[in-house]
């Protein structure tokens, strides 16, 4: 057993605490120290921890940013999103992989350079992009990445990457990050200046908890992350379960493509964040808060740790919060390890467990019981970001702004054929046509609201709102033009989908990949009318038996692009009268065969001047 | 009216349907006034003699020949059943399908079974390799992967009062309405 790994294991083990739920942090660093974490590690880690090393295997295996084969010095991980794809990231890739001289997903030979793609890394608005260890280098370009890789070459050090400085607090001393806020449209509610810092905490301290959830309740504020569960119920649930502790958690965990608005939010308004949490605590009668901060914003750690180090001397956490008697509430921030999954709330919660991120059952909801089985509230960055405004200004300001279900301002990630990709704050309701002309792209033809598990939609549909009576959005907004083939646009989502699925239930972890095979035989022009009905099928029975939102959202691109483009694909698909299924290619399953019996097929493969194989003459 | 034609085979799969559809006896008796039979193993006709109104598949597609097979009977048959597992899902045979690690799946597969495989008595160490032998597809495929199926017929096997209850209702052109233990398989 190599002394190093041992060493290793047992400090972070000693340092982070033996406990189940510290997994996922322990495995972090024996990871960044180690640059894997083998089947040694695995061992000893589980012998500290009391638990199986399989156990340990199984949360290893689970998260992209964690591997049992070493990695080099510095990963650079691609971002692939379909954004990055179609800016130009494979060029990217061509001109890294020739410069370090190994392919995508390999490791140079002397252990420095890791190659890899990865989903959306949130900076779809200055694509291409990538991660290179933690540091976030955009607006790639062929010439940009081959400067990139002679740099790494020498100095071996990603942070000496970045040159100038983003905007805001991408400037700031503790993020140091060439990344763009690219805020482009202030709303009412939270970009703009005429808030008080705190006055939201400072209001809700003078109210009782029931007063403050109620206020909530009349604000009609609803969860941001996608989902759109009213926020206030929610709190109103897990104040009235049953429990010795109860948890606030924040969902920093944005991973659906196309996404970056909370990156934004983390960035500019982390106080506003964190006072909501704080106001969630005080509503609920929580004394812990967890920020669960997705890996690829590792950049961001240290700055969100200086402003909570920061609060805590101002008195805003810890105890007797603002001088209010008996009211403790901290903070601590759980960073992921590449999941998309766990954004979900309950994957987040086994997540923070130190189990893999799989989703849980439900009932028990998490409000009921959660993290620790103690009841949980977890809610997403933006929607804690409006909590102060609203306790500050009131719940009927906050109403009357928006539609009558969906209360309040929007931020929307715009990216993809528009000319200014940025984030945008918009009151609920607007339509997209009016969203398209603020963002540069009236010639828009493909719109994903929503992100892949939102809806694709056309032209016909751009008078639509995007509110949650008729297109609810996490935030996500990708704009396709013209010259964008839908059939690509929806087989790279289930690609994404198949990929980011935990693999528990069949229909998510199967059917998908029935369906994106089918897309794809369909793209090869040999799809027929009895594909659609296939489609559709198999679409409705994922989503009617997954058992979470990945699976009963994953169909959506398939869905939405047959409703919105049904040309699309009537015009590829066509009926055959042969009987014989277009997607079966007799010479290719014998392809195989034939090199190990070293002979051809006397049926399917004929002699030269014999005439070709049809059903005609079969035999 | 000329009786419905029928014809049967049995691809990659045990002949257990068919020794089903033996089973319903003396029920034959009856069918054979209602249909004429063309080729079948159960009449030994080799070849199709005209077109047919009914097919009968068991078994699914392991090799070309039973892709060749599968192929005379959709372009003989009006309407095409898949009858008992094989057919509908590959079945036994389609567990070398899991076969799927290497780089090379079907040579693995195939010298597991013949050579390395601790039960296997091969003293000329070879994997059959005969000139009439059929050549193997990379995977064992359902008949609906490779030509239009109409209906399929669960069952591993069916049982005989399945076969006899949906093959008349399908010649009388009646639905079919089986009952529950029929179709149950626990």
């Amino acid at each position: 057993m190599s002394k190093e790994t041992s060493a290793v294991v047992k400090e972070a083990c000693q340092r982070i605490g033996r406990e189940r739920h510290n997994l996922l942090d322990i495995l972090l660093e024996i990871q960044e120290k180690l640059r894997c974490v083998d089947q040694e590690a695995m061992q000893l880690i589980g012998e500290e921890l009391s638990i199986s090393s399989v156990t340990v295997e199984g949360v290893v295996s689970f998260y992209a940013f964690l591997s049992q084969e070493p990695k080099g010095k510095v990963i650079i991980r691609l971002c692939d999103d379909i954004v990055d794809r179609f800016a130009g990231i494979e060029a990217v890739a061509e001109v890294l992989c020739e410069e370090f001289g190994i392919q995508m997903g390999e490791t140079t030979e002397d252990g420095k350079i890791s190659l890899e793609y990865t989903p959306c890394i949130g900076m779809c608005d200055q694509a291409p992009a990538a991660l290179v260890n933690d540091v976030v280098v955009t607006n790639l370009d062929v010439r940009s990445a081959r400067e990139m890789a002679k740099n790494l070459k020498k100095h071996l050090n990603p942070a000496k990457l970045v040159k100038k400085l983003g905007d805001g607090n991408n400037a700031n001393k503790w993020i140091k990050s060439m990344v763009q806020n690219n805020i482009l449209r202030r709303g009412e509610v939270i970009f703009n200046d005429e808030g008080t810092p705190e006055a939201g905490l400072k209001h809700a301290l003078t109210k009782t908890p029931k007063e403050v959830i109620k206020t909530i309740q009349k604000s009609y504020l609803k969860g941001r992350g996608g989902a759109g569960f009213p926020t206030g119920m929610k709190w109103n649930f897990a104040r009235a379960s049953e429990g010795a502790r109860r948890y606030i958690f924040c969902n920093a965990d944005e991973g659906e493509p196309g996404t970056f608005k909370d990156r934004v939010l983390l960035t500019e308004c982390p106080d506003l964040m964190f006072e909501g949490m704080t106001i969630a605590a005080y509503a609920v009668g929580s004394d812990s808060g967890i920020v669960y901060l997705r890996g690829e914003y590792t950049y961001l750690h240290q700055f969100l740790e200086k402003v909570l180090a920061e609060r805590r001397k101002q008195g805003l956490l810890g105890e007797n919060i603002c001088g209010k008697k008996g009211f403790h509430f901290d903070i601590r921030i759980q960073m992921g390890a590449g999941s998309y999954i766990c954004g979900e709330e309950t994957s987040l919660i086994s997540s923070c467990e130190g189990h893999r991120g799989n989703p849980k059952t439900r009932p028990p909801y998490p409000a009921q019981e959660g993290y620790l089985g103690a009841p949980t509230v977890v809610n997403n960055v933006e929607t804690l970001c409006r909590v102060p405004r609203i306790l500050e200004k009131g719940a009927e300001w906050f109403a009357s702004i928006g539609t009558k279900e969906s209360t309040g301002t929007k931020l929307l990630s715009v990216s993809g054929d528009c000319e200014s990709p940025g984030v945008y704050e918009v009151a609920w309701g607007i339509t997209v046509r009016e969203l398209l002309k603020m963002v540069g792209a009236e010639e828009a033809a493909i719109v994903v609201v929503g992100g892949p598990s939102g809806q694709l939609i056309g032209r016909t549909a751009f008078e639509r709102r995007i509110a949650f009576e008729d297109l609810p959005t996490g935030g996500s907004i990708v704009v396709f033009g013209i010259e964008r083939s839908v059939l690509e646009i929806v087989h790279y989502y289930m690609e994404f989908f198949i990929d980011e699925s935990c693999g528990y239930c069949t229909p998510c972890r199967v059917g998908n990949v029935l369906l994106k095979k089918r897309i794809e035989k369909i793209m090869d022009g040999l799809g027929e009318l009895e594909d659609i009905a296939y489609l559709k099928d198999l679409s409705k029975t994922v989503i009617m038996t997954s058992r979470c939102g990945l699976g009963i959202t994953a169909p959506n691109p398939i869905l939405s692009s047959l409703e919105h483009f049904p040309l699309v694909y009537s015009a590829i698909v066509k009926k055959r009268h042969d009987g014989l299924q277009q997607g079966f290619d007799i010479k290719r399953a014998l392809e195989k065969s034939r090199e190990i019996a070293k002979r051809r097929s006397r049926i399917y493969d004929r002699a030269y001047g014999e005439k070709p194989i049809s059903v005609e003459n079969i035999g | 009216m000329e009786k419905p034609r029928i014809a049967t085979c049995s691809l990659a799969g045990c002949f257990g349907c068919h020794m089903s559809f033996l089973d319903i006896d003396e029920r034959f008796l009856e069918l054979i006034k209602l249909v004429d039979f063309d080729r079948s193993p159960i009449n030994d006709i080799k070849r199709f003699s005209q077109r047919c109104d009914i097919g009968l598949v068991e078994g699914g597609c392991c090799n070309e020949e039973n892709v060749q097979t599968l192929q005379k009977f959709r372009k003989n048959c009006d309407v095409l059943i898949s009858v008992g597992q094989c057919a509908i899902n590959g079945g036994v045979p389609a567990m070398r399908n899991a076969i799927m690690g290497g780089d090379d799946p079907l040579k693995d597969c195939l010298e597991e079974a013949y050579l390395t495989c601790p039960t296997s008595y091969n003293p000329a160490h070879e994997i059959p390799n005969d000139p009439a032998l059929p050549l193997l597809l990379d995977i064992v495929y359902p008949c609906h992967e490779v030509v239009k199926i109409d209906y399929a017929i669960p069952g591993c096997p069916p049982s005989a009062d399945t076969l006899w209850h949906t093959l008349v209702a399908l010649v009388k052109g009646e639905p079919t309405d089986l009952p529950y233990e029929l179709l149950k398989y626990d």
